[in-house]
C-alpha cells in the first residue's frame, strides 16, 4: 500500500513526461512543449496527437481516483496514526545534516486521506472539464499534472523540506496555466487581464512561501536534530517565545494560500481568470494545501504558538467568512461570485482550526473536503455555462433550468451544499465547525460565522432565482444541456456532495481519530 | 625546498593547449573556424581529466599552493565553465568575431588563473591568479573590436579592475605589514596573537582587501561596472565572467577568510552582512526594470552575489557547513547560469537580438528552447524540481544555523523578488506572439550542450547527494590545518 501513495506522486510526473513525447499530427497546430522539430511527424497515427493526450491523460485521472479511493477506504483509522509509510533517504551526513537529514517520507493519516480522495475526484473530473481544450492540450495537461503532482505530495509527506518542495512545485505551474488559458474580465470600465490574475496569484502565494520558508530555517535550527523529518521534529518541545514567534510565519505564510483575510484578494482575481479545471484544482484543493499546512506544520509542532494565537486567527477566519459572504453578494458575475464565496468556505475551515477543539478542527478537515468538492462543482458550472454564452453576469439571464435542466439541477445541489442544507456535505462540516467554536469559548465567532452562513443563504437563492428559474429570457434559447463530459464530472461530485451529507461517518471516523493525536487541543 | 612541479599538470595542459591554439590558428588558417571552438572545448576536458589525478591527496607546492580537494572542486568546476563556454561560443565566435585562436587561449587562461585563485596558500600567489584572470577577461571584455559597446564595457572594466587591484594590493601590504608573512595561516597565528597598536592597519587592511574582492565578484557598491560590462561584452564572454570571475573570486574569498582573518570574524562580519544584504536587495530591485537580456542577467546575478556573500558573512571558525553549502550553491549557480546564458546565445545566433521584447514567442519557434530557458530561469529563482531551489534551501539553511536568520530571510525575500523578472523573461516566451512564424532550425551541438546543462540542473535539483558530499569534501580541506590552538584563538 505504500507504494499506492508513492504512486500518486509518480504517476502525475509520469504522465507529465509521457505526455511530452506524444507527437502531433497536424504541423501547423504543433507546439511542443520539450521535443524539438522531429521533421514531418507519423500521419499513420490511429489517433491525432491531441486525441491521444486526452485518452493519456483519462487513464492516468483514472488510476489516481482509484488509487485515491483505495488508500482512503485501506486506511485502518483505530489509533488515528500514520499508515503505508514509506521512507526513502535523500540526503543525509552531509553539512548539518544528520543521520536522517531529509529522507522522502510519506505516510497517510486519517486527516490526508480525505484530501487525498478529495484530490483523485477533482482530477479525475478535472479531465472530463477540459476535454475541449484544444489550444495547446499537450502543454494545459502537462502543466496541470505538474500541479497535481504537487497536491499529492504536499499530503503525503512527512518531511518538511519534502512538504515544501512539492508545496512549491503546485505553485509553479499556475502562472502559465493561467495566463495562456486563462480567460480576462471585462468589467466595462477596466479590464481584468489574465495575465493580471496569474501574476498576482503567483506572486501572493511566493511571498507566503517566503515566510514559511523563514519558520522552517528557524525550526530547524531551533529543534537541532539535524533532520526535517516532521514526527521528528514534532517530538521537540520548542521554547514558548520561539512558538509565539514564529507560529505567525507559518500562520500567515500558509494562510496566503488558504486564503486568509486579508491577503485573499488574489483568490477570486486568480480563480476567475484560470481556465475551469484549473479553478477546481486551485480553489478545490490548492486552498486546502494552505489550511493544511497551518495544521500539518504549524499547530503540530507549535501548539502552544497556537493557542498563544487562535484568537487572531479566529479573528481573521470570521473576518473572511464574513467579508467574502458579503463581497459575493455584491457580484454579479457569476464567476466572482464563486471566487469570493471560496474566500468565505474558507473562512470557516479557518475558524474551525483556530478553535483549536477536536470537533472544531474535524469540522474544517470535513469542511476542506466538502468545499473542495463543492467549490469544483460550481467551477464546472460556471465554466460550462460560459463556454456556451461567453458571458457571466447572472443577470441577464433568466430562467435557464428550462433548457438546461441537469445544468440548474447540478447548481441546486452545489449551491444548496454552500449554504449548509442538511443532507449536504456542507452541513455536516458547518455544524461541526460552529460547535468547536462556541465549545472552545468563541460565541461571537460562532454567531458571525453563521451570519456568513446566513449571507450565503441569500446570495446563493439569489442567484438561482435570477438566472436559472423564474420566466425563460428567449436570448438564450440557444443554449444547449452541458456537455457528456461535463455532466458525467458533475454527477460524480454531486454524488461525493450527497455520499458525505447522508453518511459522513467514514469521514468523520477517519479525521477524528488523527485530529485527537494532535497535540495541544481540547477534546 | 623541493617543488613537486607535477602538481600544476592540469595548468601545464591548459597553458600549453592556449599556445597550441593560437598557433593552429596562424598556421591552418583555412580550418573551419568552429573546429578552434571544439578544440579548445577538448582542450578544458582534457586538463579537467588531468585533475582528476590528485582527487582526494592532499599536496602543498611549496608554500605557495595547495593541491587537494578543493582545489580539485574548483578546477573542474573552472574547466567545465571553460569547456562549456568554448563550445557555445564556437559558432558565436566564428560568425561575428575576429582572432579565434586568441580568443579561446584567452578562455582557457582566464580558468588557469581562476584555478590558482582557489589553490593559493598566500597573499602574493592569490594575486597574481587574480590578475591573470582578470586580465583576460578585460581582453575578452573588448574582443568585438569593432562595436563601440563592446569597446565602452571593456574599458570601464579594465579601468574599474585595475583600480580594483590597486586598492587590493594595497590592502594585501597593510596585512602584510600587521602580520609579517603573506601565508595565510601566518596571518591568521599573527591576528589571533593580539594586534596590540597594529589593530587598526589591520583593519583598514581588511576593508580595503573587501572593497578589492568585493569589485571582482561585483558586490554592492561596488558592482557598478557589471551591467556595462555585461551588456558590452559578447555574449559568451559575459557567460565566462558571470560564472568564472564570481566563482573564483569566492573561491579565494572562502580560503581567506577563513584560513586567513578568521580572528577578525566579529569585525568583518557586520561589514560583509551589511554589503551582502544590500547587494541581495539592489541587485534584484534593479533587475525589476531590465529591457536587456544581458543586464537582466547581470543584475540577477549580482542579486546570487549576494546570497553567496551572505554565505561568506556566515562561515563557521570550526565547521566547514556554511563553506560547503556555498560550494554546492555556486555549482548550482553556474550550471544554471551558463544553460541560461547558452539559450541566449543560441537565440542571438538566430535572431542577434538581446532585448527581452525580442524573445516574444519564442515557445512557439523553438519549444526547447523556450523550455530550457524557463528551467534556467526558475533555477535562478530557487524554484523547486530545478537546482536553486535545493543550493538556495541548503545555503540559507547553513546561514540561519550560523544564528544569521535575519540575513537568510533577506535572500529568500530577495529571491522572491528575483521571481517577478523571470517570469517577465518566460511571458514574453510563452505568451508573446512571435513576430513571423518560422521555426528555427535545429543547432545539434548546442542543443546538446543545452540538454547537458538541463541534466546538470535536474541532477542537482533532484539527486544532489553526490554534488553535496563533493563541496563537503572540497570545504574541509579549507578547515583542515587549521591548529586548534588557533581555532580557539579567536
Amino acid at each position: 500500500m505504500e507504494w499506492a501513495v508513492f504512486a500518486t506522486i509518480a504517476i502525475p510526473i509520469g504522465t507529465c513526461l509521457l505526455l511530452m513525447l506524444v507527437p502531433y499530427r497536424h504541423e501547423e497546430q504543433v507546439r511542443y512543449l520539450a521535443v524539438p522539430k522531429l521533421g514531418p511527424l507519423p500521419d499513420r497515427l490511429p489517433v491525432s496527437g491531441r486525441y491521444l493526450v486526452r485518452y493519456l491523460c483519462l487513464l492516468s485521472g483514472t488510476a489516481l481516483f482509484a488509487l485515491s479511493l483505495l488508500i482512503f477506504v485501506a486506511y485502518q483509522f483505530e489509533d488515528g496514526g500514520y499508515r503505508f509509510e514509506l521512507r526513502l533517504d535523500w540526503l543525509r551526513d552531509v553539512a548539518f545534516l544528520g543521520d536522517n537529514g531529509i529522507s522522502f517520507h510519506l505516510a497517510v493519516n486519517g486527516i490526508t486521506a480525505p484530501l487525498i480522495l478529495l484530490t483523485g475526484i477533482v482530477i479525475f473530473t478535472g479531465v472530463f472539464i477540459s476535454w475541449n481544450i484544444d489550444y495547446r492540450n499537450k502543454d494545459y495537461f502537462v502543466l496541470l499534472f505538474l500541479l497535481v503532482s504537487g497536491v499529492y505530495g504536499v499530503f503525503a509527506s512527512l518531511d518538511l523540506f519534502w512538504f515544501f518542495f512539492w508545496y512549491e512545485v503546485a505553485v509553479l505551474p499556475m502562472y502559465f496555466l493561467i495566463a495562456i488559458w486563462g480567460a480576462s474580465t471585462n468589467f466595462g470600465s477596466f479590464v481584468r487581464t489574465k495575465e493580471y490574475g496569474a501574476l498576482k496569484l503567483v506572486l501572493y502565494l511566493v511571498a507566503g512561501s517566503v515566510l514559511i520558508f523563514i519558520g522552517i530555517f528557524a525550526t530547524f535550527v531551533e529543534a537541532g536534530l539535524g533532520t526535517f523529518d516532521l514526527p521528528a521534529l514534532a517530538t521537540v518541545a520548542y521554547d514558548e517565545t520561539f512558538q509565539k514567534i514564529f507560529f505567525p510565519f507559518f500562520m500567515l505564510g500558509f494562510g496566503v494560500l488558504a486564503g486568509l483575510w486579508p491577503f485573499h484578494t488574489w483568490s477570486p482575481d486568480g480563480h476567475v481568470a484560470a481556465p475551469t479545471a484549473v479553478s477546481m484544482l486551485h480553489a478545490g484543493v490548492l486552498m486546502k494545501l494552505g489550511a493544511f499546512g497551518i495544521l500539518q506544520v504549524g499547530m503540530a509542532l507549535m501548539p502552544e504558538g497556537a493557542h498563544f494565537w487562535a484568537p487572531v486567527l479566529m479573528t481573521l477566519g470570521v473576518t473572511g467568512a464574513l467579508y467574502g459572504a458579503v463581497s459575493a453578494l455584491a457580484q454579479t458575475d457569476l464567476k466572482y461570485m464563486v471566487g469570493y464565496s471560496s474566500v468565505s468556505h474558507m473562512g470557516y475551515v479557518i475558524m474551525g482550526l483556530a478553535s483549536m477543539h477536536e470537533i472544531g478542527i474535524s469540522g474544517a478537515v470535513l469542511q476542506m473536503f466538502a468545499h473542495g468538492v463543492m467549490t469544483a462543482l460550481m467551477f464546472t458550472n460556471v465554466g460550462a455555462l460560459y463556454d456556451q454564452a461567453h458571458v457571466r453576469d447572472m443577470t441577464i439571464f433568466g430562467g435557464l433550468a428550462q433548457r438546461m435542466p441537469r445544468h440548474a439541477a447540478y447548481w441546486a445541489a452545489a449551491g444548496l451544499s454552500s449554504l449548509g442544507l442538511p443532507g449536504l456535505a456542507g452541513f455536516v462540516a458547518e455544524v461541526l465547525i460552529f460547535i468547536g467554536v462556541f465549545k472552545a469559548g468563541y460565541p461571537w465567532a460562532g454567531a458571525l460565522g453563521i451570519l456568513a452562513a446566513a449571507i450565503t443563504a441569500t446570495y446563493i437563492l439569489r442567484m438561482l432565482a435570477r438566472a436559472y428559474f423564474g420566466p425563460f429570457n428567449e436570448r438564450w434559447s440557444f443554449l444547449k444541456e452541458m456537455r457528456l463530459g461535463e455532466q458525467f464530472g458533475g454527477a460524480v461530485l454531486v454524488f461525493f456532495l450527497v455520499l458525505v451529507g447522508m453518511w459522513p461517518f467514514p469521514f468523520i471516523e477517519r479525521i477524528s481519530a488523527s485530529v485527537k493525536n494532535l497535540p495541544g487541543i481540547t477534546q | 625546498m623541493r617543488l613537486d612541479w607535477s602538481l600544476l599538470a592540469p595548468e601545464y595542459v591548459l597553458a600549453g593547449w592556449a599556445a597550441m591554439l593560437v598557433l593552429v590558428d596562424l598556421f591552418l588558417p583555412r580550418l573551419r573556424k568552429e573546429w578552434l571552438g571544439y578544440l579548445a572545448a577538448a582542450g578544458a576536458l582534457a586538463a579537467a581529466g588531468t585533475s582528476l589525478i590528485w582527487l582526494g591527496d592532499e599536496a602543498g607546492f611549496g608554500n605557495l599552493l595547495d593541491v587537494n580537494n578543493y582545489t580539485t572542486f574548483f578546477r573542474l568546476l573552472f574547466h567545465g565553465i571553460a569547456f562549456t563556454v568554448c563550445l557555445i561560443s564556437a559558432r558565436y565566435v566564428g560568425q561575428r568575431l575576429r582572432h579565434h585562436g586568441e580568443y579561446y587561449a584567452l578562455v582557457l587562461l582566464s580558468a588557469l588563473g581562476a584555478t590558482y585563485m582557489a589553490a593559493a596558500r598566500e597573499l602574493l600567489s592569490a594575486y597574481i591568479a587574480l590578475e591573470l584572470s582578470s586580465f583576460s577577461l578585460y581582453v575578452l571584455a573588448s574582443f568585438a573590436k569593432t562595436e563601440v559597446r563592446s569597446n565602452e564595457g571593456g574599458l570601464k572594466y579594465m579601468l574599474l579592475g585595475a583600480f580594483s587591484s590597486a586598492i587590493l594590493l594595497y590592502g594585501l601590504s597593510m596585512v602584510y605589514a600587521v602580520a609579517g608573512t603573506t601565508q595565510y595561516d601566518g596571518i591568521r597565528a599573527a591576528l589571533a596573537g593580539g594586534l596590540d597598536g597594529a589593530r587598526s592597519a589591520a583593519l583598514l587592511g581588511l576593508v580595503l582587501l573587501v572593497a578589492g574582492l568585493g569589485f571582482k565578484v561585483a558586490a554592492v557598491p561596488f558592482h557598478m561596472w557589471t551591467p556595462d560590462a555585461y551588456e558590452g561584452a559578447p555574449l559568451p564572454v559575459t557567460a565566462l565572467i558571470s560564472a568564472l570571475s564570481k566563482a573564483a573570486g569566492f573561491a579565494l574569498f572562502i580560503k581567506l577568510f577563513v584560513q586567513a582573518f578568521m580572528p577578525l570574524a566579529d569585525d568583518w562580519r557586520p561589514l560583509l552582512a551589511g554589503l551582502a544584504a544590500a547587494t541581495m536587495v539592489l541587485g534584484n530591485l534593479v533587475a525589476l526594470q531590465q529591457r536587456n537580456i544581458k543586464r537582466l542577467l547581470a543584475y540577477s546575478s549580482i542579486g546570487q552575489v549576494g546570497y553567496i556573500l551572505a554565505g561568506v558573512v556566515a562561515l563557521s571558525p570550526e565547521r566547514p557547513d556554511v563553506a560547503s553549502a556555498i560550494l554546492f550553491h555556486l555549482a548550482g549557480y553556474v550550471i544554471s547560469n551558463l544553460a541560461a546564458f547558452a539559450c541566449a546565445i543560441i537565440y542571438y545566433n538566430w535572431t542577434g537580438e538581446e532585448d527581452i521584447y525580442g524573445y516574444r514567442g519564442l515557445a512557439e519557434r523553438a519549444p526547447f528552447l523556450a523550455l530550457a530557458m524557463s528551467a534556467s530561469l526558475f533555477s535562478l529563482a530557487g524554484m523547486p524540481l530545478f537546482a536553486g531551489f535545493v543550493t538556495k534551501f541548503v545555503l540559507f539553511q547553513a546561514i540561519a544555523q550560523e544564528d544569521f536568520l535575519w540575513l537568510a530571510g533577506v535572500g529568500v525575500l530577495t529571491s522572491f523578488i528575483s521571481l517577478y523578472y523571470y517570469l517577465m523573461v518566460m511571458k514574453q516566451m510563452y505568451l508573446g506572439e512571435p513576430p513571423e512564424p518560422t521555426r528555427f532550425p535545429t543547432p545539434w551541438l548546442e542543443y546538446a550542450a543545452v540538454a547537458a546543462l538541463l541534466a546538470g540542473i535536474f541532477l542537482v535539483g533532484l539527486a544532489p547527494l553526490a554534488v553535496m558530499e563533493a563541496a563537503e569534501r572540497a570545504a574541509t580541506l579549507v578547515y583542515r590545518d587549521l591548529a586548534p590552538a588557533l581555532l580557539a584563538g579567536r
